[in-house]
């Protein structure tokens, strides 16, 4: 059966492509793609995936004026029945700022936007979208943002840790991110966030293959299911 | 009715903007700016029929992210 996943834009979206190439290069399927005014989406989605970029100019913050959106409502309605939702980027930010993910994204505390490859450990290997790495395993991944720097109060963070809702951890400090935080889960597995872009990092010309195992055990665990 | 609503960074919270501001006073030769939180100012125009529930819903729902904010309705003659 056909992979069907969906790849959002918002106006400001400047990753979508990216993401929809790395989808169907994996897949085998094109996603549909889904304007930021749409109210539904396509029936019987099995991904859907929120892009990088600077959705609405990054204008009141990061993510807030998109994660108010009207495809937004259908996306948590999805996200709530199950759907697994990748945010990557911007997509992260969405996703803390509609409360699908806990924690904010704040200025990197350099100040300076960060743009390089950057190592990340693997923490979390039995979620949907991390299965296919291995314990420990450190991965790289490229960064590009500004806002980046992962904010959660000390007993959010406990719980996110306590849970295995971090899915990465940079290996380095890249922005400042509250103990180093690169990637959450919500409480139920299906919805992941994270600043590194996988979709950057899935064929030898990119300059690393790591983003791949992501796509490939989401989907392979959609598919297989 | 015109208002205003404040929106600063809660206590605690790393605010790596004021720092920068903070750091490029003293680089002014400022003196004696002990510390500098960056903030938010809303100027709203609204309806003298909206009620103080339903700014506070604004504030909550999209002005500020009360994960690392907080906010202050004020009033002001016109």
């Amino acid at each position: 059966m056909a992979f069907r996943s969906a790849v959002i834009t918002f106006p400001g979206s400047n990753c979508d492509r990216d993401m929809a190439v790395a989808l169907e290069a994996i897949s085998g399927t094109a996603p549909y793609r889904v304007w930021h005014g749409d109210a539904d989406l396509p029936a019987g989605l099995d991904f859907i995936a929120l892009p990088g970029g600077f959705s609405y100019g990054d204008y009141l913050r990061c993510g807030a004026i998109a994660s108010r959106s009207p495809v937004m409502r259908a996306v948590i309605a999805a996200a709530e029945q199950g759907v697994p939702v990748l945010g990557v980027c911007n997509g992260f930010q969405v996703l803390t700022e509609s409360g699908l993910l806990p924690g904010a994204l704040l200025r990197n505390s350099g100040i300076r936007f960060v743009c390089r490859d950057a190592p990340l450990i693997v923490e979390n290997t039995q979620s949907l979208f991390t299965g296919g790495y291995e314990a420990g395993q450190v991965i790289r991944i490229p960064v590009a943002h500004h806002d980046g720097n992962y904010y959660a109060d000390a007993d959010t963070l406990d719980r996110l840790e306590g849970e295995g809702r971090v899915a990465f951890r940079y290996a380095e400090n890249v922005n400042g991110s509250a103990r180093q935080i690169a990637g959450v889960l919500n409480a139920a597995g299906n919805v992941l966030g994270m600043m590194p872009h996988p979709e950057r990092a899935i064929e030898t010309a990119h300059g690393g293959t790591d983003g791949r195992a992501l796509f490939e055990s989401a989907i392979k665990g959609l598919v297989g299911a | 009715m015109k208002v205003r609503v404040h929106v600063s960074l809660k206590p605690g919270v790393l605010d790596p903007q004021g720092r920068a501001i903070h750091h490029s006073l003293e680089g002014l030769g400022f003196a004696g700016v002990n510390d500098v939180r960056a903030g938010r100012l809303f100027e709203l125009d609204v309806a003298d029929s909206v009620t103080d529930e339903a700014l506070d819903d604004m504030c909550r729902k999209l002005l500020a992210n009360m994960v690392i904010e907080n906010y202050r309705i004020e009033k002001v003659a016109a």
